[in-house]
């Protein structure tokens, strides 16, 4: 899943300052998960925008709407007829979500509320930890499906550089070293000896890549 | 005689360590590297240490070359992609530079420049296979050089990784690192010898050349400092009680790193100084311990 995070709301502000009709809109996916971009984050930063305005006798109309998907034409469609009535679209979604609704309503400014920070796993309530780096050259199978490219500070994906302390990472004091994690999960699965494979520099994808899945492009 | 022949030789070796200053001022370096001069195999010229921005370790090893003095360049895997890896160790070569140490790098935010791109396209293992590729007279694509180096590659291992779990993945990277052309290995700063036979033994069938590693402890608060924050550092107390209450820091510190050469001269097949702004005192250090 996605995860974002919401901006500061003084750069928000900032972005909607020449706007007085925004329409803030909430992503029904991977932000809703991790509860940051969904129909309950709008409401909030829906009405503190228009308290924010108050206060300041700058008054703005802020809208609230969510969809399923933004990154999906057929969702986003959904809002076109509602979307022409507002100056701008605040949008709650990941950078991909943004995009996806600027590129289908190109008339309307699309702002981003979100910060999008990384693909991530849940570790428990209320927190995601980065655990793919989308690097197109998945080496999952000799990690003990722990990755590294992700999970280690310096994407290192022979072992580990030595600087652990008590198990923990030097570079992020609060994240374990994920070599060791790996070490412990290859041991339970009587896998240690993969460590000893020599891993080769990896591919680095150019960008933007691209996906066709000729299933989907001729339905 | 180079380091090279030094360390065919089959005699103990002493390598020692020097860190470029920030900024263009080279008296003070250089006047450390002429005292260390002779009394040492080689010294090491760190890559940028800390992370913190300096003067680089090519053009001071170029400078050490020509004071007679044979550099090991540390190369880490920071700052540079693989193009630049090999453009600048073909540089290296060119500069006269022989021996060549390869390492991750600390990470950026370690450093004063913390929103730097860590770079990291190969790691230490890849980087030293690309070092003997290179001396095959290949680049790490497959293409054929013009002319190719003869480098002595080296690799760090760090015996005293606080559980079994980072001790046992040491071993085994050092095991690839051998593998992929490493011909020497210096260690993290040793204060446990019993710990450190320990690693020697595990690695004694590996047939490599260790130098232990000395860090010259200035004081009390610089061992309790390393013991909370270095990786693989371990000051025990008794050593850190002996700086505490000696009226001569310099006189126990260097008792203290000679103490332990001695301990590890059936151990090993040289050490590794590191003497963090002491360099005008390794010297005496050795004097002390007898080499």
């Amino acid at each position: 899943m996605i995860v974002a995070e919401l901006k500061p709301f003084k750069e928000i502000e900032n972005m909607l300052r020449d706007y007085k009709k925004v329409m803030v809109l909430g992503c029904g996916t991977c932000v809703t998960v991790c509860m940051s971009g969904g129909e309950r984050q709008v409401e909030l930063l829906a009405s503190a925008l228009r308290m924010a305005g108050r206060l300041e006798r700058n008054e703005i109309i802020a809208g609230e709407k969510t969809i399923l998907r933004q990154c999906d034409p057929e969702f986003i469609d959904q809002i076109k007829d509602e979307a022409s009535n507002y100056d701008a679209i605040l949008s709650m979604a990941c950078g991909a979500g943004v995009q996806g609704v600027a590129e289908r309503l190109a008339g309307i400014h699309i702002l981003p509320a979100m910060n999008t920070t990384f693909i991530g796993v849940s570790d428990g309530q209320g927190t995601w930890i980065e655990a793919c780096a989308a690097c197109g050259d998945c080496i999952l199978d000799r990690t003990g499906g722990i990755c590294p490219v992700a999970r280690c500070a310096k994407s290192l994906i022979n072992g580990p550089c030595g600087g652990s302390k008590g198990g923990l990472c030097e570079v992020s004091k609060n994240n374990p070293c994920v070599w060791q994690q790996i070490y412990a999960r290859l041991g339970k699965l009587n896998l240690i000896n993969l460590l000893k494979g020599m891993s080769q520099p990896k591919t680095r994808p150019v960008h933007p890549r691209k996906l066709v899945n000729p299933k989907n492009a001729f339905g | 005689m180079g380091f090279r022949e030094a360390l065919d030789s089959g005699k103990f070796l002493i390598t020692a360590e020097i860190g470029p200053v920030k900024g263009t001022e080279i008296d003070g370096l250089l006047e450390d590297a002429d005292l260390i001069k002779g009394k040492v195999d080689a010294i090491n010229v760190t890559d940028l240490q800390s992370s913190v921005m300096r003067l680089g370790s090519m053009a001071v090893c170029h400078l050490l070359i020509d004071r007679g003095i044979d550099p090991v360049f540390q190369m880490t895997c920071r700052d540079r992609n693989r193009l630049a890896l090999q453009s600048d160790l073909l540089s290296a070569w060119v500069l006269g530079i022989r021996n060549v140490l390869a390492l991750t790098g600390d990470h950026p935010t370690l450093g004063d420049h913390p929103d730097a791109m860590p770079v990291f396209d190969l790691d230490s293992v890849s980087l030293l296979r690309v070092i003997s590729r290179l001396n095959e007279g290949f680049d790490m694509t497959g293409n054929q050089l013009k002319g190719a180096p003869a480098f002595f590659p080296g690799a760090v291992v760090n015996p005293g990784a606080d559980n079994e779990a980072a001790l046992d993945m040491q071993i085994i990277k050092m095991e690839k690192k051998i593998e992929a052309g490493a011909k020497f290995f210096q260690t993290q700063g040793i204060y446990d010898l019993d710990l450190f036979e320990k690693f020697i033994k595990r690695a004694e069938g590996f047939k490599t050349q260790v130098l232990g590693g000395i860090i010259l402890l200035k004081s009390a608060g610089m061992a309790r400092f390393m013991n909370k924050n270095v990786a693989g550092v371990f000051v025990p107390e008794h050593f850190i009680k002996e700086m505490e209450e000696t009226k001569d820091k310099v006189k126990t510190s260097i008792k203290i790193a000679a103490e332990l050469i001695k301990g590890m001269k059936h151990l090993c097949q040289g050490v590794h100084i590191m003497a963090i702004g002491w360099e005008k005192r390794v010297p005496m250090v050795l004097e002390e311990a007898g080499l």
